[in-house]
C-alpha cells in the first residue's frame, strides 16, 4: 500500500522537474498559449471521469462522473481549440520570401 | 498483460504532452506542439474507453457531447481580449472535474463499506480540497475579469483571520475523514469549506493582480489532476497534472517578479482596494512641473523621419481596440524605411503574454515583438519611443526613488530614447497610484486622447508627408 504510494510519488516529483525544465524554455511571447494549452493538459483528469462515469455499481458516483466528464471535456476541447486559434495567428514577417 | 499495455499507452500520452510543451519553445513549432499534446489526450481517452471495463455508456456519451459542444463554442467565440476570463473558466472546470472524480471515488468506497485505504484517503481529500477551491476561485476570478463582480479588492474586518480559520477548519475535517471516512456529512463539510475558501481567498485580490491569480489557479488545477491520479492509481494523470502544476508555478513566479511583489503580498496585500494619492492627485502636475503636449502633425513628422521607433503597448491599447491601427501605422513607417519594434513588458495585458496574442491578432509579426531584456539595451539607439496606454511599467521612479512603491520593479527604459511620445487619455496615475515622472521629462511629449482616434490621425498625417 505505502510502497505503491511512494512509487507514484516518485513519478510525481520527477514529472514536476521535467515540467520546470521544459516550461522555463517557453518564451514570454507564448505565455498565454502556454497557459491555455497546459490547461487543456490538466483536463487529463478526464480519464478518471470516464472511469467513474462508466462503472455500473454506484449510482451517485456514476452521475458525479457524468458531470466530471462534461467539465473535463470543456477543459480539454476548449483548451486545445483556443490554443490552436491563438497559435495560428503568430506569423513571421511576410518580407522573408523576397 | 493488458494492464501493462494500458500503462504503456498512458505513458505514450504523457510523453506526447511533454514533447508538445517542448515545441512551445518557439512560435514556429508551437502550433504543431499543441496538436501533438491534443493527440496525446485523444490516445488517453480512447485507451480508457476501450480497456477500462466501461458499462455506463449513456452517462459518458452525454457528458462528452455536452462538454465538447460547450468547450468548442467557448473556444470559437471568445474574443482575444477575453482570453484571461476564458483561461480562468477552463481552470475552474478542470479543477471541478478533479474534485468530482475524487468525490465519486469516495462514494464508491462508502458504498462498498470497507473503509478507505490510507493512501487513497489522503489523495481523495487533497483532490477534493484543491479541486473545489480551484473551481470556486476561478469562477470569482472570471466574474472579476468579466466585470460581473467588482474588480476592486474586497476587504472586510478580520478577513485574514476568518480565512485562516476557514482553512484550518476545512483541513481539520479533511484529516478527520482520512482517519475515519465513514461520515458523509463531514465530507460535505470539506466541500463546502473548500468552496467558500476559493471565494474568500480570491475576493480580496484586485483586478490588476488577476494575472498572478490565474497563473496560480492554473497550477492548482494541475495539482488537483495529479492528486486525482493518486486516487485512481493512474500515472498519466500524475505526470500530466505535475507538468501543469509546474507551468502554473513558473508563470506565477514570473508575474510576481515583473510586478515587484511577493506572492504573499499579492494574495494577502489587498492591493488596489484604495488608490493612494501620491503627488498632485489625478488632475494636474504636482508643483511647478510642466507637461509638454504635441499635435498629431508634429508627432507624425517625428515618427516618419526617425530611424528606429519602438512602440510600448499597455492594456490601454487593448481597451481602445487600437491594435490594428498601430500595425497600420507601423507598416507605413516601415515602408518609409523606419525600423519598427514593439517592447512588451511581462505584465502588459491581463495575463502573461496577453499583449503578444493581441498584437498577433492584428497581424504584427512575432519577430518584431521584443521582451524587456531584449529591448532595453536598444532604447538609447532609438529615436522615438511611443508609449500607448502603459503607465507604471515605464515609470523611471522605479529605478531610483527608494520611497516609491514601484521602486525595484523592472521597467522598460522608454525614457532613454531620444524622444518619447506618451499617448494617454488623461494625467491619471496608473494602477499603483503613483505619479509618473516620465510625463514631466524634457524629452517627453504627451499626445492626449483616445488611442484609436490618435492613431487614425497619425496615419492620415503620415500619408500626407
Amino acid at each position: 500500500m505505502i510502497e505503491e504510494l511512494v512509487v507514484l510519488f516518485v513519478i510525481f516529483v520527477l514529472a514536476i522537474f521535467v515540467g520546470f525544465e521544459v516550461i522555463t524554455k517557453v518564451p514570454p511571447t507564448l505565455h498565454t498559449p502556454l497557459m491555455s494549452g497546459s490547461n487543456a493538459i490538466s483536463g487529463i483528469t478526464i480519464i478518471g471521469a470516464l472511469i467513474v462515469a462508466g462503472q455500473g455499481d454506484v449510482v451517485v458516483a456514476k452521475y458525479l462522473g457524468m458531470v466530471a466528464v462534461a467539465f473535463a471535456m470543456i477543459n480539454v476541447v476548449g483548451g486545445f481549440l483556443v490554443t490552436d486559434r491563438m497559435l495560428k495567428m503568430f506569423k513571421r514577417k511576410p518580407e522573408v520570401q523576397k | 498483460m493488458t494492464a501493462a499495455l494500458i500503462k504503456l499507452l498512458y505513458l505514450l500520452a504523457a510523453v506526447m504532452f511533454i514533447l508538445g510543451l517542448k515545441r512551445l519553445s518557439s512560435p514556429a513549432t508551437a502550433r504543431s506542439g499543441n496538436t501533438m499534446a491534443s493527440v496525446g489526450m485523444l490516445i488517453a481517452i480512447v485507451v480508457t474507453l476501450v480497456f477500462q471495463e466501461i458499462v455506463g455508456w449513456r452517462e459518458i456519451l452525454i457528458g462528452m457531447i455536452v462538454g465538447s459542444v460547450v468547450g468548442g463554442v467557448f473556444a470559437r467565440t471568445v474574443k482575444m481580449t477575453g482570453m484571461p476570463q476564458m483561461v480562468a473558466l477552463l481552470n475552474g472546470f478542470g479543477g471541478g472535474a478533479s474534485a468530482l472524480v475524487a468525490s465519486a471515488e469516495y462514494y464508491r468506497y462508502l458504498e462498498a463499506g470497507q473503509g478507505v485505504p490510507l493512501n487513497f484517503g489522503i489523495a481523495i481529500q487533497l483532490s477534493v480540497v484543491i479541486g473545489t477551491l480551484t473551481f470556486t476561485g476561478s469562477l470569482v476570478a472570471f466574474g472579476k475579469l468579466q466585470e460581473l463582480v467588482t474588480g476592486k479588492a474586497v476587504t472586510y474586518p478580520l478577513q485574514k483571520i476568518l480565512n485562516a480559520l476557514l482553512l484550518i477548519g476545512t483541513l481539520g475535517l479533511a484529516v478527520w475523514l482520512v482517519i475515519d471516512p465513514s461520515n458523509p456529512v463531514a465530507f460535505a463539510g470539506v466541500i463546502l469549506g473548500a468552496a467558500l475558501l476559493g471565494v474568500t481567498s480570491v475576493i480580496p485580490i484586485g483586478g490588476a493582480d488577476m494575472p498572478v491569480v490565474i497563473s496560480l489557479l492554473n497550477s492548482y488545477s494541475g495539482l488537483a489532476a495529479a492528486m486525482t491520479g493518486f486516487v485512481i492509481n493512474n500515472e498519466g494523470l500524475i505526470i500530466g497534472g505535475a507538468l501543469v502544476g509546474a507551468a502554473g508555478l513558473i508563470l506565477t513566479n514570473i508575474m510576481c517578479r515583473a510586478m515587484n511583489r511577493s506572492l504573499a503580498n499579492v494574495l494577502f496585500g489587498a492591493f488596489g482596494a484604495t488608490v493612494q494619492e501620491i503627488g498632485g492627485g489625478p488632475e494636474g502636475a504636482p508643483g511647478d512641473q510642466t507637461v509638454r503636449s504635441l499635435t498629431h502633425e508634429d508627432a507624425a513628422t517625428m515618427l516618419a523621419y526617425a530611424r528606429q521607433v519602438v512602440f510600448t503597448p499597455g492594456y490601454g491599447l487593448a481597451v481602445a481596440q487600437a491594435q490594428h491601427e498601430v500595425r497600420e501605422l507601423a507598416d507605413m513607417l516601415q515602408e518609409r524605411g523606419v525600423q519598427v519594434k514593439y517592447a512588451i513588458h511581462p505584465v502588459a495585458g491581463r495575463m502573461p503574454g496577453h499583449m503578444n496574442v493581441l498584437l498577433a491578432e492584428a497581424d504584427v509579426p512575432y519577430d518584431q515583438l521584443y521582451d524587456m531584456e531584449q529591448i532595453n539595451p536598444e532604447f538609447p539607439q532609438t529615436d522615438v519611443s511611443v508609449v500607448i496606454g502603459a503607465n507604471d511599467v515605464v515609470n523611471p521612479v522605479a529605478r531610483h526613488d527608494k520611497s516609491s512603491p514601484l521602486y525595484g520593479m523592472p521597467i522598460l527604459d522608454v525614457d532613454k530614447a531620444a524622444h518619447c511620445i506618451v499617448m494617454k487619455r488623461s494625467m491619471r496615475p496608473g494602477f499603483a497610484g503613483v505619479d509618473n515622472e516620465l510625463f514631466y521629462q524634457e524629452k517627453t511629449s504627451m499626445l492626449f486622447g483616445d488611442a484609436k482616434d490618435s492613431f487614425k490621425k497619425l496615419i492620415e498625417e503620415v500619408r500626407q508627408l
